[in-house]
């Protein structure tokens, strides 16, 4: 399998990431993270629960989103390349939704040897609402001589 | 006991092994194909030589974590608890295989009013993850919000 690489002669600030598109959360995606994460707080997969808390429905962990969110990333730099990873989670994702991962690089620079480059990351739903507003950190390669 | 006078508090460390399975499956839960979570053949031929663990897999830690919870002590209800942040610092690779031991303490703890009224309850919980060698892997932290209500948008 062929794997682009991100060099940081090909960068720049405003550069965009390919996005990753989640269509349609059903509660089956919520109850495979709980299982496979061990958050079994019932708010995100027992209806009667959730509803007597005051929410209309049961709603996915923010922790799902930001996963889906990491696929984008890891996709877009490259394995292991992540150095900080940050979200801020805005509001719920519901069943129904539709989940778009987006980034864009907001600078890059080379420090100690080392290059980096920042982007901004979120993930919004179908309305465009942004569900999680993020930054990372991660390291470029330099482009090898041709 | 004011919520303040939980910072400082550790928690009894645990270990977290890194099982190829559970790292398959939780990258099937976040929908994420890449073979380096689940072909060793391919992960083999990897600079890691080995299945690596996506990004936010150490939110499996919840199944090893033991004792009182940071939600028990802090008397947060489940049914108004919401999650604020989530951070990470990367250091070293998580790869299948390794044994993370986990260390976490409250690093902040403190009240504000909400934007819709009522008070907003914040607790950071920041985990160090080290591997069998020693190593620094990452950092994390977790912000948690207690309401003293359903969040209505």
């Amino acid at each position: 399998m062929e794997k682009k690489v991100l060099y940081l002669e090909d960068i720049r600030a405003g550069d965009e990431a390919p996005p990753v598109v989640v269509a349609n959360i059903t509660r089956t995606h919520i109850v495979k993270y709980a299982g496979a994460s061990g958050d079994f707080n019932p708010i995100h997969h027992d209806e009667l629960y959730a509803i007597r808390g005051g929410n209309d429905r049961v709603f996915a962990m923010g922790m799902m989103t930001a996963g889906f969110l990491s696929h984008m990333i890891t996709d877009w730099v490259g394995d292991g390349k992540l150095r900080k990873y940050r979200v801020r989670f805005a509001r719920q994702v519901w069943p129904g939704d539709t989940i778009t991962c987006k980034g864009k690089i907001t600078r890059k620079y080379t420090e100690g040897g080392k290059n980096s480059m920042e982007a901004e990351v979120f993930a919004e739903n179908q309305r465009g609402e942004k569900v999680i507003t993020g930054s990372i950190v991660a390291e470029v390669l330099n482009k090898p001589a041709a | 006991m004011p919520i303040q006078d939980l910072i400082g508090k550790e928690f009894p460390p645990f270990d977290l092994p890194v099982e190829r399975g559970k790292i398959r499956e939780f990258a099937n839960a976040i929908g994420d194909d890449n073979p380096i979570y689940s072909d060793p053949a391919y992960a083999a031929g990897t600079e890691f030589k080995s299945i690596l663990a996506p990004p936010t897999f150490v939110a499996t830690k919840a199944f090893w974590r033991k004792g009182e919870s940071v939600f028990e002590l802090a008397g947060f209800d489940p049914h108004f608890r919401l999650h604020g942040e989530e951070e990470y610092e990367y250091y070293k690779p998580t790869l299948a295989g390794d044994v993370l031991t986990c260390e976490s303490k409250i690093t902040e703890a403190y009240e504000k009013p909400g934007r819709r009224g009522g008070k907003m309850t914040f607790i950071v919980l920041e985990f160090s993850f080290y591997n069998q060698k020693g190593e620094k892997v990452l950092v994390s932290r977790t912000t948690t919000i207690q309401t003293e209500g359903a969040v209505k948008q």
